[in-house]
């Protein structure tokens, strides 16, 4: 599936939009953590909650369990959250 | 001369900020100062320390505004950086405590010179991890993040500083790789005679702020403690409540700092001692008076120097600002380097670095406009 990174991240993917699979967000994550070490980490902490700043979307809906089924076809948005002015 | 190259024997400042951490190559007599940075511009770096075992690999523990801690780490002083792989992170919840995320990465200590790879880091919240591949990958000390009774007196995030509670003070007696001592704000200080198989609490004759009970460890908090290179039995700590020192083998602090000047008082962050001389230390007072303002006393900064073990105390602030100048200067920015006479630096709350050549005696500014500084090291290369 296409994810979205935010520029935050981009150290990390090297462009904003790239290629990941699973089927669940997590697994999503955990794809993109292969393919780009590191990068999980700065997003979901070590007990998997989503840190403060980061939101995750998929299918225009705000994303709050990781364990959410998602499939191929669809698009994974991370953003940083717009906080702190 | 490429921009990184360093000469071996002259000192860099190692500064860390709020917005991102530069390097400042001095010449041998420590009066012009080369600068190389701003490394990770915009992430918030708390340390960036040198390993003085191998005088090439830097650690910097770093995060920023909206993503999660990481450490960074160069083995060719600054030319580049890799990601560690794994960084200090707990384990999942154990012994039916809570379970925990590591905010930040706050302080970092090599290992002793007889463990190369080895380094220590405190963290926030309060946690103790250590790394044996030159700080790649860390373990939690489990005997201290998730035992029932550190737990406890680690407190709340309530009881912490405004930017969260921290573990700092990692220090490794050089005498011996299995006596350690750390401290926490809040949480008291601490010591282990075992590798860090387990720890003590070391809080007496430390006060607490008034009606709070001494006997209760999470009430305690030590903003800086150093063990002093040449008496490795001697330990200086800055409290929130008073300055103090301890010899060992005792287990009593004395609060040295009754004898600062009143209008003063021994409240602040940071504490440097002299690299030869055990009755030498430098701190910097802080206004810690109603709302704590966190500033200098009066506006007016100063270094105090004591030359007895804290039986005196003497104001240092020629070439400082007189008056109105409103910064002052956090636990891990104020550092000596090792020369006869003995170098000072300083950074403040409002982006400057200061240096001293003389022991404190004179001050110049050696940079302005730099973001909040956290952190001054100073280093030398190989």
């Amino acid at each position: 599936m296409r994810v979205l990174i935010p520029s935050a991240l981009h150290s990390y993917s090297g462009r904003p939009w790239v290629e990941a699979s699973g089927a669940t967000v997590w697994e999503v994550l955990v794809d993109l953590d292969r393919r780009f070490p590191g990068i999980r980490f700065r997003m979901i902490d070590e007990q998997g909650g989503i840190r403060r700043h980061i939101r995750l979307f998929y299918r225009q809906a705000q994303v709050f369990d990781l364990a959410a089924p998602v499939s191929d076809d669809g698009e994974l948005l991370i953003v940083q959250a717009l906080s702190g002015g | 001369m490429s921009k990184q190259d360093a000469q071996p024997g002259q000192p860099v400042l190692l500064v860390a900020t709020r917005k991102g951490a530069w390097l400042y190559h001095g010449d041998t007599a420590r009066r012009s100062w080369r600068v190389d940075g701003p490394h990770f511009l915009g992430h918030i770096i708390n340390h960036l320390v040198l390993d003085p075992r191998d005088g090439r690999t830097l650690l910097a523990a770093a995060k920023t505004g909206h993503l999660g801690p990481t450490l960074f780490r160069s083995t060719d002083l600054g030319r580049t950086w890799q990601e560690a792989a794994k960084p200090p992170a707990f384990g999942p919840a154990a012994n039916g405590l809570a379970a925990r995320a590591v905010d930040h990465t706050f302080w970092l200590t090599p290992g002793p010179a007889g463990e190369p790879g080895v380094w220590y880091a405190g963290t926030s919240p309060q946690g103790l991890f250590r790394s044996e591949d030159g700080g790649n990958s860390w373990s939690p000390f489990s005997c201290i993040n998730d035992d029932p009774q550190y737990r406890q007196w680690f407190g709340t995030v309530q009881d912490g500083t405004p930017d969260g509670p921290k573990l700092h003070s990692i220090i490794v007696d050089p005498r011996d790789p299995w006596h350690l001592y750390f401290a926490m704000s809040g949480g008291g200080v601490h010591e282990s005679t075992d590798g860090g198989r387990s720890f003590a609490p070391l809080v007496d004759g430390m006060e607490v702020v008034e009606g709070f009970d001494p006997a209760d460890v999470s009430f305690h908090d030590p903003h800086c403690v150093r063990l002093c290179p040449g008496n490795p039995d001697r330990l200086y700590q800055q409290n929130h409540c008073g300055i103090y020192r301890l010899d060992r083998p005792g287990r009593r602090w004395e609060r040295i700092g009754r004898n600062m000047p009143r209008e003063v008082g021994d409240i602040g962050f940071p504490l440097v001692l002299h690299p030869r001389n055990d009755q030498t230390a430098w701190v910097f007072p802080m206004d810690g008076s109603d709302v704590w303002p966190r500033i200098s006393p009066g506006g007016q900064p100063a270094v105090h120097v004591t030359r007895d073990g804290g039986a005196s105390w003497q104001r240092q602030d020629a070439g400082l600002p007189a008056e109105q100048a409103w910064w002052t200067v956090k636990r891990q920015a104020m550092t000596a380097d090792r020369e006869a006479s003995v170098g000072l630096y300083f950074g403040t709350t409002s982006g400057e670095l200061w240096q001293s050549r003389d022991e404190g005696r004179q001050w110049e500014c050696l940079a302005r406009h730099l973001p909040e500084i956290y952190a001054v090291e100073v280093a030398y290369p190989r």
